[in-house]
């Protein structure tokens, strides 16, 4: 009897602890509640944070509110976007034009945010096409892509976009080596042959311009990921790279030879000075420039020739490799500067390098070889310490600002989170599924802003309700501000989410453009007055000069245009009220709507090619009068006598 | 210069600030418009209480046929012609310091005074009343008459879906406080009378 009391007496304990566990697991966070409550945001609140989730193989960047998740914008950057006329509109077609010639598709990796002294600013965010190198710059005012450069001699642009400490330069590596200048050559000299760019993009501080400062040429790797030095270790940028092995083929196998491969640390001061005392080549290389400029609304695009490159293999204290185990990915900088976390992607555990004992390793020169020239630093000399066995196949490493690391384990599907100094696993969360990147906001800056946790999952299965084979992509929230990491909220993302950077609402939403000022439209076919408005005909080039505005089309009757025109359609909208834009297409058009701005001219080619009256409308719906908002074009037989002809309401 | 006539001096200059200050506002809310659109009514001319605000109006009040605010009207050639008299005429009167050129001087502002706010509620029932035929959108009152869309004079008023309020703003404050000034300037004098009887 007392036996079977004093069971029972300790089942009751161990259901009061498990109580209690449960209990503590809901309720860790600084908000407590119920876990809906800490993610809602109530109709007509605004979220904490922006997100800004890379949209993978969609080519875009997607704008989400945390902590509700909510999809506000999915910004064409890559891709070409009928919706918003990206790519389809004379205006932003250059923008996706490259040396190949227009490409309307990308793939769209790692976003960065501006940083001001190693903090983020607020001011723009940054996003890397991996298929065909490119990097854009994107207003963090209009939300609108500004600028895209190519990148030359890089192919597989991955270990980018990433910002240094005042922004002074956007980096960019490249995943695959390739013959530089390109070759005809035979790809098993892959070997010794093939060397990797690494690319400084300058940045202009007023205008946010990029100027293809120049490049490194690096031994044969692939340069997978990289983040910057900052605070002691600012001027550095750190790279991982794997397939040291220098293989072409089977990688999978090939590449995974070597027990350890480099993260390098390259010294970008100092290759700077290389630059202003001339010691580099100019290499010719055809590139793009792509700007969109405000003031016309109007993008151009510009082929480059040539950059100036500097053989890494050349310049003693360029370039230093440390060794890191196991074909390191994420590459992770802590906010404090000194500690460079490594991620061996095969292995289970993860090494942080010492700045300072780099930097006295460097001094000492305890070297362990070199590699193509480029000394290679003793292991010893310059690992802090080893978070060990911390799941299976670590991948990036973000920080909450308190001195904790939190690292995403592939294989192991969970996000670890460690003490950074002492390296101790201090607690782990499971993640649905095979998680990828993840993102704390500020969390790859000097500043995170460490509530907030959003794992960013490569496969989804059953996590919501199935769309048939191909299924939703899927992020995941954590409130990370307690001791536990906590599971608050799954939402599905637009394409394959890589990388993804997060901000205080507060540093972006009072900088919002409302509208495009119409006096300040420079549009080259602009009208800023129904008066103004006109149809020009050169040849069989036709030219309408229309207008929108509430509810109407000015010209909305339009005669004269002839089988074989070519017709541009320059369609300024007056409105300067914030939310109303005005849409536009017509029957027939072999090309998207436009949609345009309050203060803004866009431009489509229409080609007639049949005889009639054709109907064109406002596609979006901008009013009580907006299905009355439409119009009638005549097309007559080429060579017609009917004249040129345009009115509205008859005047 | 006596304490009554540095009043009156200074009141009736005070009417100069209606070249600085609204004089009047009107705004329009609704819940499409969370920040509110209006216009500040200034002797001389309406101005946007936000860029476009004037714009933005008017693209609304066309579906209901009103004509556009205009952007001269007589009145702002008018008001600033008197305003700019009495102020000087009340400003000479302050010197001479007679308290009946202060009381008829206060007197002959409140009349004109009321002209104005007269002129400005006609001006209003005009704007809010004249509608064209071609109106795209015809509403009717509960009486079956055309809808005015006439703003109140002061105070708030619902019309369709927008609160239109009319409010006096810091010019038309000063006036007032320039006129009491007058008043008192009066006030006093009377009294220095009635202790010298």
């Amino acid at each position: 009897m007392k036996i079977m009391t004093t069971l029972g007496f300790s089942a009751l304990l161990l259901f009061a602890i498990s109580c209690g566990q449960s209990n503590s697991n809901d309720n860790g966070g600084a908000l407590g509640g119920n876990l809906a409550d800490r993610s809602y945001v109530a109709p007509g609140e605004h979220d904490e944070f922006y997100g800004f989730i890379s949209g993978g193989f969609s080519g875009q960047l997607a704008v989400y509110g945390l902590p509700s998740g909510r999809l506000f914008k999915v910004i064409p950057v890559y891709s070409v976007d009928a919706e918003k006329a990206y790519g389809f509109n004379e205006e932003t077609k250059p923008m996706l034009n490259t040396s190949f010639g227009e490409i309307p598709w990308d793939d769209s990796h790692h976003p960065d945010l501006s940083q001001t002294n190693g903090e983020i600013d607020g001011r723009w965010c940054f996003i890397n096409a991996n298929n065909t190198p490119r990097i854009a710059r994107i207003s963090l005012s209009t939300f609108e892509t500004e600028e895209i450069i190519e990148l030359p001699n890089s192919a597989g642009n991955h270990s980018s976009s990433f910002v240094t400490e005042n922004t002074e330069y956007i980096v960019a590596g490249t995943r695959f080596s390739v013959p530089i200048p390109q070759r005809d050559m035979p790809i098993d000299e892959y070997k010794g042959n093939f060397k990797g760019a690494i690319s400084f993009i300058k940045v202009d501080q007023e205008s946010g311009r990029f100027d293809l400062s120049f490049q490194l040429k690096m031994p044969g790797f692939d340069y997978d990921l990289a983040h910057p030095g900052r605070g002691p270790s600012h001027g550095w940028m750190f790279f991982s790279t794997y397939n040291t092995e220098e293989s072409n083929t089977l990688m999978e196998v090939n590449a995974s030879q070597n027990d350890k491969d480099y993260i390098a640390a390259i010294n970008w001061k100092k290759a700077e000075e290389l630059i202003a005392n001339g010691d580099f080549e100019t290499v010719p290389s055809e590139y793009a420039h792509n700007v969109w400029d405000e003031s016309t609304q109007m993008a151009t695009s510009t082929i480059k020739k040539e950059v100036k490159m500097i053989d890494a293999s050349k310049y003693p204290g360029l370039v230093y490799f440390l060794p890191t185990p196991k074909s390191p990915h994420g590459c992770d900088v802590d906010p404090t500067g000194e500690y460079i976390i490594g991620s061996g992607k095969l292995s289970a555990s993860m090494t942080a390098h010492s700045f300072t004992k780099m930097i006295d390793a460097i001094e000492n020169e305890k070297f362990d070889g070199d590699a193509y020239g480029i000394p290679i630093l003793n292991y010893d000399d310059v690992v802090a310490g080893v978070v060990k066995q911390a799941g299976l196949g670590p991948l990036h490493t973000e920080f909450d600002g308190r001195g904790n690391g939190y690292t995403t384990f592939f294989i192991s599907s969970e996000v670890v989170k460690w003490k950074v100094g002492t390296w101790e696993v201090l607690d782990r969360a499971p993640t649905y599924y095979s998680v990828g990147h993840l993102m704390i906001p500020g969390g790859n800056s000097q500043k995170p802003y460490g509530k907030y946790l959003v794992a960013l999952n490569k496969i989804t299965k059953d996590r919501y309700l199935p769309t048939g084979p191909e299924l939703a992509q899927s992020a995941q929230l954590y409130d990370i501000s307690g001791d536990k990491m906590e599971l608050l909220l799954d939402f599905p993302t637009v394409g394959e989410p890589h990388y993804a950077a997060g901000a205080p609402a507060d540093l972006i939403k009072p900088n919002q453009m409302k509208l495009y000022q119409l006096e300040e439209n420079n549009h080259p076919y602009a009208v800023k007055s129904e008066k103004d408005t006109k149809v020009t005909r050169n040849g069989n080039e036709v030219h309408i000069y229309m207008t929108t505005i509430r509810s109407h089309f000015a010209p909305d009757n339009i005669e004269g245009i002839q089988v074989g025109d070519e017709v541009f359609w320059h369609v300024t909208n007056l409105e300067q009220d914030y939310d109303v834009p005005h849409g536009i297409s017509m029957i027939g058009a072999q090309t998207s709507e436009l949609l345009i701005m309050p203060g803004q001219t866009e431009t489509f080619k229409w080609f007639p090619k049949r005889v009639g009256v054709w109907p064109f409308y406002c596609t979006d719906f901008c009013s009580a009068l907006h299905q009355e908002m439409q119009g009638y074009i005549r097309v007559s037989p080429k060579g017609s006598s009917v004249p040129l002809k345009w009115s509205l309401d008859g005047e | 210069m006596r304490k009554s006539q540095l009043l009156m001096f200074v009141g009736s200059l005070l009417l100069l600030s209606l070249f600085v200050f609204p004089l009047w506002n009107i705004t329009l809310e609704a819940p499409q418009y969370p920040e509110a659109i209006g216009m500040d009514i200034y002797i001389n001319k309406f101005v946007d209480k936000n860029p476009n605000d004037i714009k933005n109006i008017n693209i609304m009040n066309h579906y209901v046929g009103m004509e556009d605010i205009p952007e001269q009207i007589p009145e702002f050639e008018i008001f600033p012609s008197v305003v700019i008299g009495m102020a000087a005429i009340g400003a000479i009167f302050g010197f001479i310091g007679k308290k009946k050129l202060f009381v008829a001087w206060f007197t002959v502002m409140i009349i004109l005074g009321s002209i104005g706010m007269y002129d400005f509620y006609m001006w209003e029932y005009e704007y809010g009343h004249n509608l064209k035929e071609t109106a795209a959108i015809k509403f009717t009152d509960e009486d079956g008459e055309p809808m005015s869309y006439q703003p109140p004079l002061i105070g708030s008023k619902m019309i369709l879906n927008f609160k239109a309020i009319s409010m006096p703003r810091l010019g038309a404050y000063l006036m007032f406080v320039g006129m009491s000034m007058t008043l008192a300037a009066f006030v006093i004098e009377k009294k220095e009378d009635s202790k010298e009887t």
